[in-house]
């Protein structure tokens, strides 16, 4: 067909899009309004205050605070990282191999503590994990230890509480991604002599990365700015960024001291993402596709 | 102090209808404390009777940390607010960045007459908590430790310790514990109180960071000494647990009463200001909460009967075993400084 006529489908399909630009522009102008200016102001501040000035990130990259900050948050977002992916594989692969009743269920499981606010399970760990705690003192009463352990006040119990925390955040993509992986192969794998566990070597493993990667990366993104879980259950010597950023607006007395902090930490986390984007498309790790 | 609850929302709006029916009939203020209890407590004991006194309509607010927002509101030219009470180093801090008016002592004079470590050109002390030394009485069911050098003492004293995460009242702390009498402390030598806590820092459990876990630490066990408000102390006493705590040594520490900088109602808020440390006022306080008057004469008054000033951190035989802060010196260059090494210190 050669007509001068457009397209009626094109035509149709523009004015869908104007449509739907439209309903979400209100969405639009309150992250606009409460998220973006209100950021940028912030992150203006870091580099303005009576004039230009590179004093809060000189200080940011200068003094050694910072950097042990810093480096203390990766080290225990990693570990994090590792445990929940540990602990929330199996739990994802039980699910998805289960029939659909007992997978709800513990897809129910994992979701449960998330509705408990955080909070809430920080000082439910203080009561399991301090001194005079449910597991030390049972440990005692079976003679295991002679003097209590130091379960909590340090970063092991920072982990372990975070860990808990950020558990269904690892578990909800790995079972995502494991979901679309075809029983076939599993069974093609099979009718092809190889054994369960080469199966799941050779096809169900490599096919369940991006679900790896994708829960790693929430994860790991998640807890770099824990606060409340450092602060409650760190003893006071577990300095996490996000600390650093409070403490900040207590001695400077201006935010921007605390912002550059916040900068220098989201900078992190979007070069974190960049590098993941080479080998994964970002769409799957924000459970897109 | 900070950990004070909000009760904001009903204050702003009993406020808010005092203000519609009593708005053109009589002068107004805003006043702003930390909420919770202690807001309550002081509506009762100081703020009901002072407007009433005075004729004038008080409409509160509360904040847990009025800095910030003082900084705002006078930065912005047109603050809202006229009387806050706050810590006495950000009373002192901001009358020097310009935030706060300076007084008039003459149009004071309940404030003239306190005494001058009492007051400042910026503020006068309003009520007075101490940081002291807490234990366990099943720790230490006799022979507890009475003394920072008996805290930093790990063999005499075996046991689990907690001070706070932060260098005010810590560095005092630690160099009494290193043999400076109370009343020699300031200016503090900084290099010898670190030095000093790099002693004990081995031993402290937890370095806490809000009043409510203090007294969650000593409750629960999870420490046998630590360093914390006597008012939180005392609330855990009450609850049922074999905790106590000294005075000796402690750190004596005020909030005090400031007027923001271009006040809306500078005259009113002056007039307030002197009601508010009115020694009768202030002598009701502490029948409601567990925090020392600010003005000494209120011990003077006979409203608070001796067995409850005893109780009392400013009471005058308290306060003479005490330390008392110097708000001066923690916002001079040196204590901004010593506040600054902190950090470093706590992360090393």
């Amino acid at each position: 067909m050669t007509t001068s006529v457009p397209d009626p489908s094109q035509k149709h399909q523009r004015r869908e899009h104007g449509l739907m630009l439209a309903l979400v522009s209100p969405a639009l102008l309150v992250i606009l309004a409460l998220i973006v200016l209100p950021v940028g102001w912030l992150a203006w501040q870091s580099i303005y205050h009576d004039g230009f000035t590179l004093e809060n990130y000189r200080r940011v990259f200068t003094e050694d605070v910072y950097w042990r900050s810093f480096a203390l948050t990766f080290e225990i977002s990693l570990a994090v990282t590792g445990i929940a992916l540990l602990l929330g594989y199996p739990v994802a692969y039980l699910a998805n191999s289960v029939p659909k009743g007992w997978s709800i269920l513990i897809l129910s499981l994992v979701v449960l503590p998330f509705w408990t606010s955080v909070l809430v399970r920080a000082y439910a760990w203080l009561a399991l994990l301090q001194r005079t705690g449910v597991i030390n003192q049972f440990l005692r009463y079976l003679d295991v230890i002679s003097e209590p352990l130091a379960l909590v006040h340090n970063t092991f119990g920072t982990v372990v509480a975070t860990v808990h925390i950020l558990l269904p955040f690892m578990v909800l993509p790995l079972y995502a991604t494991m979901q679309k992986i075809p029983n076939d192969l599993m069974q093609a794998g099979a009718s092809l002599g190889a054994s369960p566990s080469l199966t799941f070597m050779r096809v169900f493993l490599p096919l369940s990365l991006p679900g790896v990667l994708a829960g790693c990366t929430m994860v790991f993104v998640l807890c770099l700015g824990f606060y409340i879980t450092p602060e409650l259950l760190g003893g006071g010597r577990t300095v996490m960024v996000s600390m650093l950023v409070s403490r900040n607006v207590e001695l400077y007395n201006q935010f921007g001291a605390a912002s550059a902090v916040a900068v220098v930490l989201l900078l992190g986390v979007l070069a974190i993402f960049f590098v993941v984007s080479r080998f994964i498309s970002l769409d799957r790790v924000l459970g897109q596709k | 102090m900070t950990m004070k609850r909000k009760f904001g929302l009903g204050c702003a709006l009993l406020g808010a209808v005092g203000l519609t029916t009593a708005a053109d009939a009589a002068e107004q203020i805003t006043f702003v404390s930390q909420g919770g209890a202690y807001q309550q407590a002081q509506t009762v004991a100081i703020l009901d009777p002072s407007a009433k006194k005075l004729g004038i309509t008080i409409n509160q607010d509360s904040i847990p940390d009025a800095w910030p927002a003082i900084k705002t509101q006078v930065g912005s030219g047109k603050p809202i607010w006229d009387v806050v009470d706050t810590p006495t180093g950000y009373c002192l801090r901001g009358g020097e960045q310009g935030l706060i008016e300076k007084l008039d002592f003459s149009k004071i004079p309940n404030a003239a007459a306190m005494p001058e470590a009492y007051r400042n050109p910026y503020s006068v002390s309003y009520e007075f908590y101490s940081s002291v030394l807490a234990y366990s009485q099943k720790t230490f069911p006799k022979d507890a430790p009475n003394s920072w050098a008996d805290f930093w003492d790990v063999k005499k004293f075996p046991g689990r310790r907690a001070l706070r995460n932060h260098p005010i009242a810590t560095l005092e702390a630690a160099l009494m514990a290193d043999g400076v009498a109370p009343d020699k402390l300031y200016p503090l030598d900084v290099d010898r109180a670190f030095r000093k806590l790099e002693e004990i820092k081995p031993h402290i459990t937890v370095w806490w960071t809000s009043g409510a876990q203090s007294a969650q630490l000593l409750n629960d066990g999870e420490v046998d000494m630590e360093m914390a408000w006597n008012g939180r102390v005392s609330a855990v006493a009450k609850e049922g647990a074999k905790v106590a705590y000294t005075y000796n040594q402690g750190i004596l520490q005020s909030t005090s009463l400031c007027i923001l900088k271009g006040a809306p109602n500078l005259e009113t808020a002056v007039k307030f200001l002197n009601e508010a440390v009115d020694p009768v006022h202030q002598a009701n306080l502490p029948l409601h909460i567990d925090y020392g008057p600010g003005n000494p004469k209120a011990f003077e008054t006979g409203v608070i009967k001796p067995e409850r000033a005893a109780q009392l951190p400013s009471e005058p035989a308290n306060a003479a075993k005490q330390a008392l802060m110097s708000y001066a010196w923690w916002s001079s260059p040196a204590g901004e400084a010593a506040e600054k090494r902190w950090a470093s210190f706590m992360q090393k």
